[in-house]
C-alpha cells in the first residue's frame, strides 16, 4: 500500500471553525429575525445535520474514502454557498410563532426552517467525516484539526460580530467553505477546482448576503410602517443590534404606565430598538435644564417619593431614562450600570445633544458592566437600587420571553441588591402588568424568599407593591416600612391613580380602587404568598409563580401544563391569549426534533440494513450510546447556563462553552484509546461523574468570587474550569467505538447514529428539565445516564 | 405541536342556544340575494355568529355575566369578514380566530370584535371615534349600531386600502384618516365610544378628553394574536375617570380546591 497524502488539516479546521462560527451566528440572527428562543432549536439542527452526516457517510461507505478530495472540495464548497442560501431560503419561509397556536400551517413552516437549516451542517460534518474516513490512520491529527477548528471557529465569530453587521458575517463565514475547499484543492495540487472554489468564495464574500427579514410583529417593523419614521443609525455587536429610529410625524410616546394625572406627556423621543424589540425612547433634554417631567409619574418614580437626596444605582440604564428619572427626583448621586457599550454611547455620541447628555451630567457615573458583575464587586451602600424595565411589552405578554434566562431576577440576585442597600435602602423593581397576575407575583415570591434566606421572618414588613395600567413596582426595604413611609405611598398612589397591591398594614378595601379588576388578584395573591398558606397559593395558581434561583433562572415562564387543556378549550373565547406559550412550544420544537432525528439519521440505516442484524451486543451498544448522546449534551447545555451569569451573555456564554467543551473533548478522544482494562470508558466515567458533583457545589462561588475580573479573563477561566471535565468527556465514546472496531464494525454506523438522535434531543430536553426542576437536576439525570452507560458498555465479541 | 381541541358546541346548548339563533341567522339570511358564492359566505357567517353565540352562552354560564346584546350579534351577522380579510384567506375568514392582514396587523379574533363591540354599548344615535383602523372591520361592525364612526389608521398603506374598502362596501357613516391616533380627531370631539386598538404605552389623554360624559372606551391589551385582557375606561355624568381591566374569557387562576 503506497501512503497516502498528506491529511488537509488546515482545510480541515477551516471547514470547523466555519460551521460552528455559523452556528453561533444563526443564534445572533435568530434573535433579530424571531426571538431569542429559537436558539435551542439551532443547537438542535446543527447536531441533526451532523448527525445525517454519519448516515450519509455510512451509506457511501469505502466509497468516500477513493474519491477523497472531489468529495471533500464538493462539501467544503457546497458548505458555504447553502450557508448563505439556506438562511435566505429559510427567511422566505413565512414562519409567524404568534400564530402558531392559531393555523395549523406554522408548526410546518417551522418544520421546513428546522431542516433547511441544518442543511449547511450536514456539508460540513460530510467533509469533515470524509476526512475522517480517508485518514483513518492518522485520525488523532485530523480529529484535533477538526476540534481546534471548531473551538476557533465559536469563538472567533464573536469578534466577528463586533466588526461586521450579522448579514456581512454571514457572507464571511459563507466564504470560508470554499477557502476551506480551495485549501484543500492547492495541497492535492488541483488548480482547477481551487480557482474555481477560490472564485466562488471570492463570490460569497462580495456579493451582498441580502437584507435580514425581521418578523413584522416586533416592534421595529411595525414602527417603520408608519408615515415617515425612518432609521437613523444601527450599529451592532454580539450583545444586539441597535437601530434608532426616528418619527417625526407621528411621534414616539413611549411612558410605560404613565399615569393619566400627568401634567404633561414625554417629550420628544427618538425610539431605540435592540433587535427590532424591547422598545427603550432616547428622550429630548436640554443638558442644562431639568429632565422631563413625565417621569414623576410612572410607577417606577415610587422610591423617590420616600427618599431625600438618595444615593441611587440603576441597572440596566439603557440610554438614560432612568438616570434622568432619578436627577429628577432629587438624586444625589446616581452609578448608572449598563452591560451594552454600543446602547451607552447612543446618548454620549451621536445622539448626545438630542438626549441631553444624560451620563454625563454632575453626580452621574457610567459603568459598562453587566448588572450582577457590578453589583457583586461594588462597595454598596445605596439609598436606592433601581431594576429597569427592560424588554418589550408585547413579547413578554406573549411569554416569550419564557426561554430567557435571566439572573436579574433571581432569589440569589434580589438578595445581593439587598445587601448593598444602605441602611433603609430601597430596591425598586419595575415590571409589566400581566393578567391575570404572574411576573408580578413571582418577583414578590422571589423577594420574599430573598429576604427569608437573609432571616427576615416577616418578609411582608418589607414589602411594598404598587400597579397602574400597564406597570407594577416593587419596593423592598432594607428594614420594615416605617408608617410615614407607607403613608407616602399612599400619597403617591392617590395623586397618581396607581393601586396599592401590598403595603404591611393595608386593608382590603384600599385594594382595586383605580385601575379596576374582576378581583383583586395582585393584593389576595400578595396576601396569599406573605402568609402561612404560601406553599399551597403558589401549588394551586394555575401559572408558575415559583421564586426564580440562580439554578432555575426561568423568571419569565409562567406556563404550568394544566394551563394547556383548560385555555385550548377557551381559544373560542379569547382564552389563548392567557397562554404563556414559549415554553409549549420548546416541547413542540423538541417532538419536531425527535422525529427528525430519527427519520434521517436512524431510518436510512436500518433501512439498508447495514448493520448486522445478528449482534448479540446490540442492546447494550443501543443503551450505551444514546446514555452518552444525552449526557454530552445534558452536561454541556447545563455549563453554558451556568457560565451565562459568569459571561454576562447567553452567546457569550454559548461561544466560549461549546468551545471549550469542543476543544478538551478532542484532546481527551485523544488519549482515549490508551485507558486500560475490559471496560476503559468507566475510569473516565467515574471522573466525570466525581467532576460533574463537585462542580454543581464548587462552580457557583468560585464564579462568583470572580465575577469582577475582565470579560477576556473570564473567558480564560471559563476554558480552565472546564477543560478537567471536557477532558474526561471526550473519552467514552471512541473508547466504545474502538471497542466496536475489535469486535462488531458493522455497528459503528448504528453508534454514530444513536449518539446523533441523542444529541439532537439531549440539547433540548436539557432545557426542559432545567425549567421544571433545575440545572442541578440536570447535571445529575447526566451523572446518572453516564452510570448506566458505564454499565453497558460494548462487552468485548468472544474471540 | 400539542393538538389544539375544536370547540365543542354541547347537545344540550345547541337546542338551548344555537338552533334559535341559527333560526334567527337563516330568517335573516332570507333577505339576502342567494348569488353563489354570496351564499356560501352568507352561511359560514352564520356559522360564524352561532359559535359567538354559544361561546357567548359558555361564558355566562361560568360568570352569570350577561353578555351581546342581539343587536351586536346582528351587526355580526351582517358584517362581510370575507371582505376584510386577505385574498388568500378568505376560507378562513368566518373561522373564530384573528388573522394577519399585512404590515404586521391582524383582524381580530371574531369573538373578541363581538365583546369588545358590546363592551362599547354604543347606541343608534351614538359618535364612535376608532384609532386603529386595520382592516376596517371593527369599523364596518359598529357602521350599522351607530350613528357615525370615525377612524384613524396610523398605516397609510392599510389606512387607504380600509378606506376603499369601507366606500366600496356602502359604509357611508364611516369616515377614515390616515395619521396620528393619540390627540383623536378633535374636529368630530366628543365621542359616545372610543375603540382604541393600536398598541399604546399608556392611556392617551387627549382621548380620555374627548370621551363624553357617560362614554365608554375600550382597549385590547396584549400582542398581535393574542388579546390579554381588555381595558375598560368610562367616564361617569360628573366626568369621573374609571378604569377597568377585563379578562376576555371566564379564568380563574387558582384552583378551586386540591
Amino acid at each position: 500500500m503506497t501512503r497516502a497524502p498528506a491529511p488537509p488539516l488546515a482545510a480541515v479546521a477551516l471547514l470547523s471553525a466555519a460551521a460552528l462560527g455559523y452556528e453561533v451566528l444563526l443564534l445572533r440572527l435568530f434573535s433579530i429575525v424571531q426571538w431569542h428562543h429559537f436558539a435551542y432549536m439551532i443547537i438542535s439542527l446543527a447536531l441533526l445535520g451532523y448527525g445525517v452526516s454519519g448516515t450519509v457517510l455510512a451509506l457511501l461507505g469505502e466509497r468516500a474514502g477513493r474519491h477523497f478530495e472531489t468529495l471533500f472540495m464538493a462539501a467544503a464548497s457546497l458548505f458555504g454557498a447553502a450557508a448563505v442560501g439556506c438562511f435566505l431560503a429559510a427567511q422566505r419561509v413565512p414562519f409567524n410563532p404568534l400564530e402558531l397556536l392559531w393555523d395549523a400551517s406554522q408548526p410546518a413552516r417551522l418544520a421546513a426552517i428546522y431542516l433547511v437549516l441544518a442543511v449547511p451542517f450536514l456539508f460540513a460534518a460530510t467533509g469533515i467525516g470524509l476526512a475522517f474516513v480517508r485518514f483513518r490512520d492518522r485520525i488523532g491529527r485530523v480529529y484535533g484539526a477538526d476540534l481546534l477548528g471548531a473551538g476557533g471557529g465559536a469563538l472567533g465569530v464573536l469578534g466577528l460580530l463586533f466588526v461586521a453587521m450579522p448579514m456581512d458575517a454571514l457572507s464571511v463565514i459563507g466564504a470560508l467553505g470554499p477557502v476551506a475547499a480551495a485549501l484543500a484543492a492547492g495541497q492535492a495540487r488541483r488548480w482547477g477546482p481551487m480557482v474555481a472554489a477560490a472564485a466562488l468564495a471570492a463570490g460569497l464574500a462580495v456579493l451582498p448576503a441580502g437584507t435580514l427579514g425581521i418578523t413584522p410583529y416586533k416592534g421595529l417593523s411595525q414602527t417603520l410602517e408608519t408615515a415617515g419614521a425612518r432609521v437613523l443609525s444601527e450599529s451592532s455587536s454580539p450583545l444586539g443590534l441597535l437601530t434608532v429610529v426616528d418619527s417625526p410625524r407621528i411621534p414616539f410616546r413611549h411612558a410605560p404606565g404613565l399615569s393619566l394625572a400627568s401634567p404633561v406627556g414625554p417629550p420628544e423621543q427618538l425610539g431605540v430598538f435592540t433587535d427590532g424589540d424591547a422598545y427603550a425612547a432616547i428622550n429630548r433634554s436640554d443638558p442644562g435644564g431639568p429632565p422631563p417631567g413625565h417621569f414623576a409619574y410612572l410607577t417606577s418614580a415610587l422610591p423617590y417619593a420616600l427618599r431625600q437626596d438618595p444615593r441611587v444605582l440603576v441597572l440596566g440604564a439603557g440610554v438614560g431614562g432612568d438616570v434622568l428619572q432619578a436627577l429628577g427626583q432629587g438624586a444625589a448621586a446616581v452609578d448608572a450600570v449598563e452591560i451594552n457599550r454600543q446602547m451607552a454611547d447612543l446618548v454620549r455620541g451621536t445622539y448626545a445633544e438630542f438626549a441631553g447628555r444624560p451620563f454625563d451630567r454632575p453626580g452621574v457615573r457610567l459603568h459598562i458592566a453587566e448588572a450582577r458583575g457590578f453589583v457583586t464587586a461594588s462597595g454598596g451602600g445605596y439609598d436606592i437600587i433601581q431594576v429597569a424595565l427592560l424588554d418589550a411589552f408585547g413579547s413578554a405578554s406573549a411569554g416569550l420571553h419564557a426561554l430567557n434566562e435571566s439572573y436579574l431576577y433571581t432569589v440569589e440576585a434580589l438578595g445581593l441588591y439587598l445587601d448593598r442597600l444602605a441602611d433603609g435602602g430601597l430596591l425598586a423593581v419595575t415590571r409589566w402588568v400581566k393578567l391575570p397576575p404572574r411576573d408580578g407575583l413571582k418577583l414578590l415570591a422571589t423577594a420574599a424568599a430573598a429576604l427569608r434566606r437573609a432571616g427576615i421572618e416577616e418578609p411582608g414588613r418589607h414589602l411594598a407593591l404598587i400597579r397602574g395600567w400597564k406597570t407594577s413596582t416593587l419596593l423592598v426595604r432594607d428594614g420594615p416600612f416605617t408608617a410615614a413611609e407607607a403613608a407616602a405611598v399612599r400619597r403617591f398612589c392617590v395623586e397618581r391613580s396607581f393601586d396599592l397591591a401590598w403595603l404591611p398594614d393595608m386593608t382590603a378595601d384600599e385594594a382595586n380602587r383605580f385601575t379596576v379588576l374582576d378581583q383583586p388578584y395582585f393584593f389576595d395573591g400578595a396576601t396569599a404568598l406573605l402568609g402561612p398558606d404560601a406553599a399551597s397559593f403558589t401549588d394551586r395558581y394555575k401559572y408558575d409563580i415559583r421564586p426564580a434561583t440562580d439554578d432555575r433562572p426561568y423568571f419569565f415562564n409562567a406556563f404550568k401544563w394544566r394551563l394547556l387543556p383548560e385555555l385550548t378549550a377557551l381559544r373560542g373565547r379569547g382564552g389563548l391569549g392567557l397562554l404563556e406559550w414559549g415554553y409549549p412550544v420548546l416541547v413542540a420544537t423538541l417532538a419536531q426534533a425527535a422525529v427528525a432525528a430519527v427519520l434521517l439519521i436512524a431510518v436510512p440505516l436500518w433501512l439498508t440494513r447495514r448493520a448486522a442484524a445478528g449482534h448479540a451486543g446490540r442492546g447494550r451498544v443501543l443503551v450505551y450510546f444514546l446514555g452518552l448522546g444525552f449526557a454530552f449534551l445534558f452536561v454541556e447545555m447545563a455549563f453554558i447556563q451556568k457560565f451565562i451569569l459568569f459571561l454576562n451573555h447567553p452567546i457569550y456564554a454559548a461561544a466560549a462553552v461549546l468551545s471549550a467543551f469542543l476543544v478538551f473533548a478532542g484532546l481527551g478522544s485523544l488519549v482515549s484509546a490508551r485507558l486500560p482494562g475490559r471496560n476503559p470508558a468507566a475510569f473516565a466515567i467515574a471522573a466525570i461523574a466525581m467532576i460533574a458533583l463537585t462542580s454543581v457545589f464548587v462552580l457557583p462561588p468560585i464564579l462568583a468570587e470572580l465575577a469582577a475580573i475582565p470579560l477576556p479573563a473570564r473567558f480564560a477561566v471559563s476554558m480552565a474550569l472546564i477543560a478537567p471535565l471536557a477532558f474526561c468527556m471526550g473519552m467514552p465514546f471512541p473508547a466504545g467505538l474502538a471497542r466496536l472496531g475489535q469486535g462488531a464494525p458493522a455497528l459503528i454506523p448504528w453508534a454514530w447514529a444513536i449518539n446523533g438522535c441523542a444529541s439532537v434531543l439531549g440539547a433540548v430536553l436539557a432545557t426542559v428539565i432545567a425549567i421544571e426542576v433545575g440545572f442541578t437536576a440536570v447535571i445529575l439525570a447526566a451523572v446518572a445516564l453516564y452510570g448506566v452507560a458505564a454499565a453497558s458498555f460494548p462487552r468485548p465479541e468472544p474471540p | 405541536m400539542p393538538p389544539v381541541p375544536i370547540i365543542r358546541v354541547r347537545a344540550s346548548m345547541l337546542t338551548r342556544v344555537v338552533a334559535p339563533l341559527l333560526v334567527l341567522a337563516v330568517a335573516w339570511l332570507a333577505g339576502v340575494p342567494p348569488a353563489g358564492a354570496a351564499d356560501e359566505h352568507a352561511e359560514k357567517r352564520a356559522g360564524m355568529v352561532a359559535t359567538i353565540a354559544a361561546l357567548a352562552a359558555d361564558d355566562n354560564r361560568d360568570t352569570g355575566r350577561g353578555r351581546l346584546a342581539p343587536r351586536v350579534m346582528a351587526a355580526m351577522g351582517q358584517t362581510p369578514r370575507h371582505e376584510f380579510v386577505p385574498e388568500r384567506r378568505r376560507d378562513d375568514a368566518y373561522r373564530n380566530s384573528p388573522l394577519p392582514i399585512g404590515h404586521g396587523q391582524t383582524i381580530s379574533q371574531p369573538y373578541i370584535v363581538a365583546l369588545m363591540t358590546d363592551l362599547l354599548d354604543a347606541g343608534p344615535g351614538d359618535r364612535v371615534l376608532e384609532v386603529g383602523t386595520g382592516s376596517g372591520y371593527q369599523a364596518a361592525v359598529l357602521a350599522p349600531l351607530v350613528a357615525r364612526v370615525f377612524t384613524i389608521e396610523i398605516i397609510p398603506p392599510l389606512g387607504r386600502t380600509a378606506a376603499e374598502r369601507l366606500k366600496r362596501l356602502g359604509y357611508g357613516n364611516v369616515e377614515t384618516r390616515i395619521g396620528d391616533g393619540y390627540y383623536g380627531w378633535e374636529d368630530e370631539a366628543p365621542f359616545d365610544a372610543i375603540v382604541v386598538t393600536a398598541a399604546a404605552s399608556h392611556i392617551p389623554p387627549p382621548l380620555v378628553q374627548q370621551l363624553k360624559p357617560g362614554g365608554r372606551m375600550v382597549i385590547p391589551v396584549g400582542e398581535r394574536f393574542h388579546v390579554q385582557y381588555l381595558t375598560l375606561v368610562t367616564k361617569d355624568a360628573d366626568g369621573h375617570v374609571t378604569v377597568r381591566e377585563l379578562l376576555p374569557v371566564a379564568f380563574v387562576p387558582l384552583t378551586g380546591d386540591h
